[in-house]
């Protein structure tokens, strides 16, 4: 017995060894190409001391920055966002954030109402391959899952990703050991600038009332964060499209108001905040670039302080020292970016 | 219950655990349990199919035994007794009554595969017939789902109940220990079709963990899974460009599906009879191999007894001896040799019982008439090489070719390139098609699409098919080195960390290069359908 042990065990230690590395050689990297995919994943390097929670897809990771809302209102927030979250995904990040920390407010961008279940592998991938394991990433899972997907490839995603062993670039050996920060607390950087020129018209649909499923959701958020004594907030984006109906606007302003939930519309409060859709916007009105992130983190920073009882934090040692570097970085990046969208103008 | 499904794999690894973590006696309970809930799985319909076929199967043996044992004991009790022509009265008798439940139970198993897998059919050549010589309204098809693996089981049952008429063995009185050997789980879904006395020797018997046999029969299961996901499912994806469009697929392109079709065959079938045999083993039971090396036979009659062996064996038992020494033949032969004389009379109860052998093989594969026709094809090709046998062996002994290494070669090549020709019906599906892009080969001229690029139009890149290549070349060295010794055998020769690495790499090519999971389709196995 001892023999077979002797040979038994050092054989599945290699089989795990080897079979691990080629997991991790063959996960897509995130690093340069779509960064959304190594969002999620950043979070749980950063410090868990944040007052302020924001969740939901791209109206939120490219709209709102937490470097600004430090260096202006020294709010600690982070921005638990990524591409097409759907809604049962934002739940089990909110989940999965209050394993490690409680903020005081969620703020939850509601346009994710509109997707009624499951739609793209790719995009769940993206929000649920960087979630560490707990039951609220295997929950996650089991709600995203579209008909051709199964558990098992998340569990093991070298079942997934097994052919990309031939589309290896430098990238996936580069970055086989560790990863680079793409994000600043959440926010994605984007310095570009391209205005609206053309809104498209919106379509007509055949029903303009919510799913169950995605409503289910938010009532389980909203329990929750009650249950945990969290504010929930609701916000919509300033994208032009795709695009917001009124009667969509209808059924959130009366769910808002049934359990008294504050609601920010920033396409009503893109005027009075200063959003300048021919300078604010890198794809032509559908995600803010930095000019418009920071008008909107100025707005909503103001009324986190004043009407959320968020507080100032640039006080405070604890927090200055964990922020300071950060707010440095998030300036040095901008300058750069700056630069090099200069560059490549000329 | 496919066994490319992850559900599938993760079911077996449990059985193995409980099989051998439970008290022996209740292996084969246990396995007969597992085998129901994986086939209720596949389809609770399933279930009402395999259980009718069981219980009557079971029911009719066991009386036709048991009038067996009351005629050899009421023969020994009499024996003084009783004169020659007494006896054979009485056995008469007796016969008559094992006939009676011998044709009732046959009547029920093949009334529901024929019903099942045939009425369709049956309904398509009536429509066919009506719609050409009336006006009447065609007869709507029924919505009849055909249970996994009928044929494969219903053909388990009718060999074990000759058998048991034959008296070859006593029937099975343990209605569990008969239920297991109609739906043990690896080979319901595509065979092999198992006797009874082969299977029964080991699928009841008490196994204890033996790290060996377990091990091997991973090792075989690894290697059915290398077949199928690296190679079968990678080349059905050129195969299915080739076979959507074919009229633009014409020429060369004929040629390169039968390759490819040959390579996907092979691999799918052997692949998944590897896995069947690899999971039987892993518990120490043993399945009859159904083929030996089927590709380097020399001429078709040897190809067929080494492709799906058996399968053959079962026609030649079951179907081909008992009509050519029944009472109708053997009075047709007399007829014959006296009309025709001897020499071409003796050959009718022979060709007449092997065009029915091939006629069945056919319509067995699949309710088409593309299967009848590919069937009776590989007759006309047996036939005619039988016949001009006598031309052969004078041509061998006046060149002496015959055991020299080209000459086999020859033969060799020859029987694939006859055998993956006669295939394409099956492949096409449509028997004018068929013909038509068979002799579209000699008419349209367009060879250098094997090198222009077109190759790598059909879905398959460059990468592709340097895996196709690999996993080829690799089956022909493995099947070279099988002719001497088995290649788990020798590969356990080796130290421990050599042979280690050998199936880990292995394992490795698979989960890297199998083409399976998201991006692929899932593609059940070929004889699955049958």
């Amino acid at each position: 017995m001892k023999k077979v042990l002797q040979k038994i065990v050092p054989t599945i230690v290699v089989v795990v060894l080897v079979l691990a590395f080629l997991q991790e050689l063959l996960i897509p990297k995130y690093m340069t190409d779509i960064i959304e995919g190594a969002m999620i994943e950043e979070y749980y390097d950063s410090e868990k001391n944040h007052d302020v929670l924001f969740l939901g897809d791209c109206e939120v990771y490219e709209n709102i920055s937490p470097c600004r809302l430090w260096e202006k209102y020294g709010i600690s927030s982070y921005v638990r966002g990524s591409a097409q979250q759907l809604i049962w995904q934002s739940y089990y990040l909110l989940e999965d954030t209050l394993q490690y920390e409680t903020p005081e407010v969620v703020v939850f961008n509601i346009m994710s109402l509109m997707h009624a279940g499951p739609e793209n592998e790719a995009y769940n991938r993206m929000t649920i391959d960087g979630m560490r394991w707990s039951s609220a990433k295997w929950n996650s899972i089991q709600a995203s899952m579209t008909e051709d997907e199964n558990a098992l490839d998340y569990v093991f995603p070298i079942l997934r990703y097994h052919t990309r062993w031939s589309e290896l670039t430098s990238e996936d050996f580069t970055y086989l050991f560790h990863k680079d920060p793409v994000t600043f607390e959440g926010y994605y950087l984007r310095v570009d600038v391209r205005p609206v020129t053309h809104i498209p018209e919106p379509k007509r649909l055949a029903n303009y009332q919510f799913a169950d499923y995605p409503m289910e959701y938010l009532d389980k958020m909203r329990e929750l964060c009650d249950k945990k004594g969290i504010e929930l907030v609701f916000v919509k984006a300033p994208s032009l499209f795709p695009h917001w109906y009124d009667e969509w606007e209808a059924q959130v302003d009366a769910y808002a108001e049934k359990y008294d939930i504050t609601y920010y519309n920033f396409l009503e409060l893109a005027e009075e905040i200063g959003i300048d859709y021919t300078t604010d916007t890198y794809d032509a009105g559908m995600h803010m670039n930095l000019s418009g992130a920071e008008k909107m983190s100025d707005y909503i920073g103001a009324k986190l302080l004043e009407e959320h009882g968020i507080k100032d934090h640039r006080n405070d040692e604890a927090y200055v020292s964990v922020w300071e570097p950060k707010v440095e970085a998030y300036k040095k990046a901008i300058e750069d970016a700056i630069a090099e969208e200069a560059a490549k103008k000329q | 219950m496919s066994f490319t499904s992850y559900e599938f794999i993760l079911a077996v690894a449990a059985v193995l655990v409980i099989y051998y973590s439970i008290p022996k006696r209740f292996q084969w309970m246990f396995l007969l349990g597992a085998s129901y809930v994986l086939y209720f799985s596949a389809g609770p319909s399933y279930l009402i199919f395999i259980s009718i076929t069981t219980l009557v199967t079971y029911l009719c043996a066991r009386k036709i035994s048991s009038l067996s044992k009351e005629k050899t004991a009421y023969l020994k009790e009499n024996k003084a007794t009783l004169d020659r022509e007494a006896k054979k009265t009485y056995k008469e008798g007796v016969k008559k009554k094992q006939r009676l439940f011998l044709w009732g139970a046959l009547f029920v198993d093949l009334g529901l595969l024929i019903g099942i897998k045939y009425t369709n059919f049956i309904i398509e050549n009536i429509n066919g017939i009506i719609t050409s010589v009336s006006n009447m309204e065609p007869i709507s098809y029924l919505d009849i789902i055909m249970p996994l693996g009928i044929s494969f089981y219903t053909f388990q049952t009718v060999g074990y109940l000759v058998d048991v008429y034959n008296e070859k063995y006593e029937a099975q009185n343990n209605y569990g220990k008969f239920a297991l050997f109609v739906g043990f789980f690896p080979q319901l879904s595509q065979g092999p079709i198992s006797r009874y006395n082969d299977l029964s020797q080991t699928l009841y018997a008490e196994h204890r963990f033996d790290a060996k046999v377990v091990s091997f029969g991973l090792q075989r299961i690894l290697w059915g899974y290398f077949k199928k996901l690296v190679i079968a499912d990678r080349v059905l994806i050129g195969l299915k460009t080739l076979l959507a469009a074919p009229e633009d697929y014409p020429g060369i392109y004929f040629f390169v599906a039968m390759m490819f079709y040959a390579i996907q065959l092979y691999a799918d079938f052997t692949g998944g009879i590897d896995i069947t045999i690899g999971i039987a083993e892993t518990m120490g039971i043993k399945v009859t191999e159904n083929f030996h090396r089927p590709y380097f036979s020399k001429n078709i009659k040897e190809y067929w007894n080494r492709w799906h062996m058996t399968m053959g064996s079962w026609f030649t038992d079951y179907i081909f001896y008992p009509i050519s020494v029944s009472g109708f033949m053997l009075k047709l032969s007399k007829k014959a040799r006296k009309v025709l004389g001897e020499n071409i009379g003796k050959r009718v109860p022979v060709y007449l019982a092997t065009i029915l052998v091939w006629f069945t093989t056919g319509i067995w594969h699949g309710a088409s008439w593309n299967f009848i026709v590919w069937g009776l094809a590989n007759c006309v090709v047996i036939l005619i090489s039988q016949e001009l046998s006598p031309l052969y062996t004078k041509f061998h002994n006046r060149f002496d070719v015959e055991g020299k290494l080209w000459y086999k070669t020859f033969c060799v090549i020859r029987t694939i390139l006859l055998m993956s020709a006669l295939r394409m019906f099956d492949c096409y599906r449509d028997v004018t098609v068929t013909v038509k892009m068979f002799f579209s080969m000699f008419t349209t001229w367009n060879i250098s699409a094997l090198w222009d690029g077109s190759m790598l139009a059909l879905g398959l890149n460059g990468t592709d098919y340097l895996i196709i290549l690999f996993g080829v070349v690799l089956i022909f060295v493995v099947s070279m080195l099988q002719r001497k010794k088995q290649v788990r055998e020798r590969i356990l020769e080796l130290p421990y960390p050599v042979r280690a690495a050998i199936w880990l790499a292995l394992f490795v090519v698979v989960l890297l290069a199998g083409a399976y999971g998201q991006g692929y389709d899932e593609s059940s196995f070929i004889y699955n359908q049958f």
